[in-house]
C-alpha cells in the first residue's frame, strides 16, 4: 500500500481538523520501521541466507543438502523430536495431576506448593542443570553416593549424562507451564457444572473422567505442545548434558554448525524447518485453546468447591512434594553447598565452607565481575525497548487510531513462535555482515533481547490498556485535555503497577536469556548465562556453582519484590498463552 | 439564537448505518434526551455532538459555527462541552478534588476563584466533606455524583450524558434522576442527555427525541410523546399500549370483533378510508359490568375476561372481545374485581387514542 493510500484511508477513519497529516501517522510508520528492522528483516536474511550461495549469492538448495545429507545431522533432529515427546510425556504426569490436587481438592500445604512451582519456573533450566549434574552424575553425583553408601554397591544409580537423563532434566523445569494451563482452566471451571453430573446420578470417579477432564482437555492439550516446543528449543540443557554424554540435538548441533569455521548458510538452512515446526505446532494451539468456547471456561458464576480427598491427601502431598523436591529443593541445596565449599567432594563440613568462590568470581577472574554487569543492563536495556514498542503499539491498536494498526500487533506478536536460538541466526544472518557490523556488540545482544521478550511485553501491554476504559480518556479531552494529557494525567498513572509488572516480566527471562546470547556474544559481552557454559567446560564446579547462585539469588530478588508489588501468582497466572 | 443544531447527520461504520438523517434544534438551556432502544443509534449521535465520532454525512453547528462535518471536526477539547459516563469515569488515581478542579485547573483559573466554584459545586452535590477521599472510597451514588460535579463546574456550553444512571440500582437511579434535572435548573446549561429508560427521559427533559434504527422517530415534550404519539414504535416504546388495527368506511371502522363509529374520533371526522390503526393505553379503557344505557360519546366494545393478574397498584386483565383474536390489555383500580371468563362491556374514549401509520404500511 502507498503511503497516499494510507494517508487516504487514515483521513477516511478518523478526520481531523488538518486532514491533510496526523501525527497518528508518523508514529505508525516509526513503529513498522522498528518491526521490521527486528522482526521481519532477520527472518527473510534468515530465510535468504538458507537459499544462497555464500561465493556468488546465487539461488541455491545446496545448505539444505548439506545441513541433511549426514546422518548425524539427521540423529540430531530425531533426538530433539523424541526429547521433545517424552519431556512432554513426563511434564504431563508431572504437572497434571499437581495442578488438579492444588485447584480442585482439600490437599495441605498449597501455598507453599505454589510458592516451589514458582520457583521452579524461574530456575534457568540450564542452573537445574548444573544443580543436577552436582546431583546425579555418575559416581560423584549427590545421589549415587547416598545410593553406593547406603547399598555399597560400587557403581552409581543414576547417570545424569544420558538421554533419560536430559528429559527427566528438562522436564523438571517444564513442568510450570503445563501446570499454569491446567490450573488456569481447573480454576475456572464451575462446580456446578459437576453438580449437575452429579444430580444426574454419576459419581466422583465418573464425573470427574467424564466432565472435568474433558473441559480442561484443551487447555492440557495446549500446555503440551507449548511444553514440546519449549523442549526441542532448550539449548543450555542439552548443552550441559547431551554434548558430554555424546550425542546431539538440534540446537547442539547449531552451536557446532557456528563454531569455526562459522557455516551460518548451513545453520541457517537446519533451523528453518525447526522454525516450521514451532510456527505449525502453535498454530495447532491457538486452534484448540479457541475451540474451549463452548465450555464455561470463560464464565464466572459458581462457586468452586473443593474436593475432599481424605487420607489420600496425604499421598499427594507426598508425590507433590517429591517432585518440587527433585525440581528445586534438592538442586538448590547442591549448588549452595558447592557454592560454599572448598571442594564441593568433600561434602558439608565446616572446614570446608568458604566465600572464596564468591571473591574470585567478583574481584579475581577476568570476565565474571564484566559478565554480571552485562547480563543486568542488557535485560534492563531490552526491557524498556520491548516495552516503549509495545506500548505505543498496543495504545494505536486498543484506540483504533489508524486502520491497519492490526498489522503491527501481528508483527509484535510474531517473535513469540521463533525459537530463540532461530532469532539469533536470523539476528546474526541481517546484521553481522556490513555494514552495520553488530556481531558480538551489546547493540546485538540488546536488540535481539528485545525482540525475543517483545511479545511478553505486548500481551501484557495490551492487557494493561484494554483493562482501562477509554472513557477515561474521553473525559480529559472533553473537558479540554488533549490527547497527550490524557496519556499522562490519567492512562500512565493508572497503568503504573501493570507496566512494571509486565517490564519485569521482560526482564527477568532477559537476565537468564542463553540460546540466543550463545550465538551473537562477543569477547568483552559475555553474559552470566553465556559464563556460566564457559565456566562449564572448564569443570570449575565451585566457581560454576557460586555464579549461579548469584543468578538465582538475584532473581529470586526481583520476583520477590515483584511478586509484593503484583500479588503472589504474577507470573503464575496465563498470560502468554 | 439557537444553540446546537443537528442537520442532516449520518454516520455509517463499514457499511452498516447507525445514524440517518437526523436533524434537531436545541434551544439555550434545552433539556433533551435522547431515548431509544439499544443500537437505535443515539449513544452515536452522542459521541458526534461531543466530538469523539465524526459524521459521514450532514453537519452540526454551535452557536451558529459549525463543529462537525464529514470532512472537518473540531477536535473534543475544543468545543467546551462537558460529558458524564455510562461508566462515570472518575479517575481513580485523583482525589474528589482534583477530579472536579481539573477542567478548572485547563481553564487556568486563578487560585481564589478555583477554590471558590470548586467548593460550591461540591456543596451543591453534597460532596463538601468527601473532597479528600479517592473514588474507590465512594459509594456507586457519590461517584456519579463526582461525575456531576466535574461536568458542571467549568460551565460547559454543552452538557453530554451518556447513560448516566445505568449502573445504579433502582432507588438511587430514582433520586438521580431528580438531581439530574434540579441541577439543570439551577444551572441551565444545554443538556443532551441519552436513555433507554423512558422514565429517566419523562422526568428530566423538556422535550424527547425518540429514536429507532438510526432515525428519529417523533420529537415532542414528555406529554404530548405519551398521548399523540406518531408512530407504533413510540406508542409501544413509550409505555404499554393496545394497538386496534380495523378497515374504515363510511363512517365506521371495523375491528376485529367490533365496529366503532369514525365521527366520535375527535380530528378525522368522516374522512377516513381504507386501513387504520390506534394505539390505545390500558388506563385509558374503562371496564363494565353491564352494557351502556348511552353510548355518550365513546366507544363500545363486548368481551369477556381471558387472563388476569394483580399488581397490587393495578389489576391487569387481557379481555377478548366477542369471537375475535384480539387481546386487550385493560388496567383496572385494585378494587375492581373480575374473575377469568366473566362477560365485560369495554369504554374506550376516540378523545383519548392517538391514530398511528396502520401495519400493513
Amino acid at each position: 500500500m502507498s503511503q497516499t493510500e494510507l494517508t487516504r484511508v487514515a483521513a477516511v477513519a478518523m478526520p481531523t481538523r488538518r486532514r491533510a497529516f496526523d501525527p497518528a501517522l508518523l508514529l505508525w510508520i516509526v513503529l513498522a520501521a522498528v518491526l521490521i528492522f527486528l522482526v521481519v528483516n532477520p527472518l527473510f536474511r534468515l530465510v535468504q541466507l538458507s537459499l544462497e550461495d555464500t561465493d556468488t549469492g546465487a539461488f541455491t538448495l545446496m545448505n539444505y543438502v548439506t545441513a541433511y545429507s549426514r546422518q548425524r545431522y539427521i540423529t540430531a533432529t530425531w533426538n530433539s523430536l523424541a526429547l521433545g515427546f517424552w519431556v512432554t510425556v513426563l511434564c504431563l504426569i508431572f504437572a497434571v495431576p499437581v495442578a488438579w490436587a492444588v485447584s480442585r481438592t482439600d490437599m495441605p500445604c498449597k501455598g507453599a506448593i505454589r510458592l516451589l512451582v514458582l520457583g521452579a519456573f524461574v530456575t534457568p533450566p540450564y542452573l537445574g542443570s548444573i544443580g543436577w549434574i552436582l546431583l546425579a552424575g555418575p559416581n560423584s553425583g549427590w545421589l549415587n553416593r547416598v545410593w553406593m553408601t547406603l547399598t555399597g554397591a560400587h557403581e552409581g544409580l543414576f547417570n545424569i549424562y544420558s538421554f533419560s537423563g536430559l528429559a527427566f532434566n528438562i522436564a523438571l523445569y517444564s513442568f510450570p507451564y503445563l501446570f499454569i494451563f491446567t490450573s488456569a482452566a481447573l480454576d475456572v471451571v464451575s462446580s456446578e457444572m459437576e453438580d449437575a453430573a452429579n444430580i444426574l446420578g454419576a459419581g466422583t470417579l465418573r464425573t470427574t473422567l467424564r466432565i472435568t477432564l474433558p473441559l480442561v482437555l484443551p487447555a492440557i492439550l495446549g500446555g503440551a505442545i507449548i511444553t514440546f516446543l519449549e523442549a526441542i528449543a532448550l539449548f543450555g540443557t542439552p548443552a550441559l548434558i547431551a554434548i558430554p554424554a555424546r550425542f546431539n540435538v538440534v540446537t547442539t548441533q547449531l552451536l557446532q554448525f557456528f563454531s569455526q569455521p562459522i557455516r551460518a548458510e548451513v545453520a541457517a538452512a537446519y533451523a528453518v524447518p525447526l522454525l516450521l515446526i514451532t510456527v505449525g505446532l502453535f498454530g495447532v494451539q491457538r486452534w484448540l485453546v479457541r475451540r474451549r468456547g463452548f465450555v464455561s471456561l470463560t464464565g464466572k458464576g459458581g462457586d468452586r468447591r473443593q474436593m475432599a480427598l481424605g487420607p489420600w491427601r496425604w499421598v499427594m502431598l507426598g508425590y507433590t512434594l517429591l517432585l518440587l523436591s527433585l525440581s528445586v529443593l534438592l538442586p538448590y541445596a547442591a549448588l549452595a553447598q558447592a557454592a560454599l565449599a572448598k571442594a564441593w567432594g568433600r561434602g558439608f563440613s565446616l572446614d570446608n565452607l568458604t566465600l572464596h568462590n564468591f571473591h574470585y568470581l567478583l574481584f579475581e577472574h577476568e570476565t565474571a565481575a564484566q559478565s554480571v554487569i552485562n547480563s543486568f543492563t542488557y535485560a534492563a536495556a531490552a526491557a524498556c525497548i520491548a516495552m516503549g514498542l509495545a506500548l505505543a503499539i498496543a495504545y494505536i491498536v486498543s484506540r483504533r487510531l489508524l486502520p491497519w494498526a492490526g498489522v503491527l500487533s501481528f508483527v509484535a506478536m510474531a517473535p513469540f513462535v521463533v525459537p530463540g536460538i532461530v532469532l539469533a541466526i536470523a539476528f546474526y544472518a541481517a546484521y553481522a555482515p556490513p555494514p552495520l557490523a553488530l556481531y558480538g556488540t551489546a547493540t546485538i545482544l540488546i536488540l535481539a533481547f528485545a525482540t525475543r521478550f517483545l511479545p511478553i511485553g505486548y500481551a501484557n501491554a495490551d492487557a494493561a490498556i484494554r483493562s482501562i476504559n477509554p472513557e477515561m480518556e474521553d473525559a480529559v479531552r472533553i473537558l479540554g485535555g488533549g490527547r497527550l494529557l490524557a496519556i499522562r494525567r490519567v492512562l500512565a498513572p493508572l497503568m503504573q503497577r501493570s507496566l512494571i509488572g509486565a517490564w519485569l516480566l521482560v526482564f527477568i527471562p532477559a537476565t537468564r536469556e542463553l540460546s540466543t546470547a550463545m550465538f551473537l556474544y562477543g569477547p568483552n559481552t559475555r553474559t552470566m548465562s553465556v559464563m556460566l557454559m564457559d565456566m562449564s567446560e572448564e569443570g570449575n564446579f565451585e566457581s560454576l556453582a557460586a555464579l549461579g547462585f548469584l543468578l538465582l539469588a538475584s532473581t529470586l530478588v526481583i520476583v520477590g519484590l515483584a511478586s509484593g508489588l503484583l500479588g503472589r501468582d504474577f507470573m503464575l497466572r496465563r498470560e502468554r498463552g | 439564537m439557537s444553540k446546537l443544531v443537528l442537520t442532516g447527520l449520518g454516520k455509517t461504520f463499514g457499511t452498516v448505518p447507525a445514524v440517518q438523517d437526523v436533524s434537531l434544534t436545541l434551544q439555550q438551556g434545552e433539556f433533551v434526551s435522547l431515548l431509544g432502544p439499544s443500537g437505535c443509534g443515539k449513544t452515536t449521535t452522542l459521541r458526534m455532538i461531543a466530538g469523539f465520532i465524526s459524521p459521514t454525512a450532514g453537519t452540526i453547528e454551535m452557536n451558529g459555527a459549525p463543529l462537525s462535518a464529514p470532512n472537518r471536526v473540531v477536535a473534543p477539547e475544543k468545543r467546551g462541552m462537558s460529558m458524564i459516563f455510562q461508566s462515570y469515569a472518575i479517575w481513580p488515581n485523583m482525589t474528589v478534588a482534583q477530579n472536579v478542579a481539573f477542567g478548572l485547573k485547563l481553564r487556568r483559573l486563578p487560585g481564589e476563584d478555583l477554590r471558590r466554584r470548586l467548593d460550591r459545586i461540591l456543596d451543591v452535590v453534597q460532596l463538601g466533606h468527601l473532597k479528600n477521599r479517592y473514588p474507590a472510597e465512594l459509594s456507586g451514588g457519590q461517584q456519579q455524583r463526582v461525575a456531576l460535579a466535574r461536568a458542571i463546574v467549568i460551565e460547559p456550553e454543552v452538557l453530554l450524558l451518556d447513560e448516566p444512571l445505568s449502573n445504579l440500582d433502582a432507588n438511587l437511579r430514582e433520586e438521580m434522576r431528580s438531581e439530574i434535572r434540579r441541577l439543570h435548573d439551577a444551572f441551565r446549561i444545554t443538556t443532551v442527555y441519552v436513555t433507554h429508560d423512558q422514565a429517566e427521559a419523562m422526568v428530566t427533559s423538556d422535550r424527547i427525541v425518540v429514536m429507532n434504527h438510526g432515525r428519529i422517530e417523533q420529537v415532542d415534550d414528555p406529554v404530548s410523546l405519551y398521548n399523540r404519539p406518531r408512530t407504533r414504535f413510540v406508542a409501544g416504546f413509550i409505555g404499554r399500549t393496545n394497538f386496534l388495527d380495523g378497515t374504515a368506511d363510511t363512517g365506521t371502522i371495523r375491528f376485529p370483533g367490533f365496529t366503532a363509529r369514525a365521527d366520535l374520533l375527535p380530528e378525522v371526522a368522516g374522512l377516513l378510508h381504507g386501513p387504520v390503526s390506534f394505539s390505545v393505553r390500558p388506563q385509558n379503557i374503562v371496564l363494565h359490568r353491564a352494557a351502556p344505557a348511552d353510548a355518550n360519546g365513546a366507544w363500545w366494545v363486548e368481551g369477556r375476561i381471558a387472563e388476569r393478574a394483580y399488581l397490587g397498584e393495578y389489576w391487569e386483565y387481557v379481555v377478548r372481545p366477542a369471537a375475535a383474536e384480539l387481546r386487550l390489555r385493560v388496567s383496572a383500580a385494585p378494587q375492581s374485581v373480575y374473575e377469568t371468563g366473566d362477560a365485560v362491556w369495554l369504554e374506550i374514549d376516540p378523545r383519548r387514542i392517538a391514530r398511528v401509520p396502520s401495519s400493513e404500511v
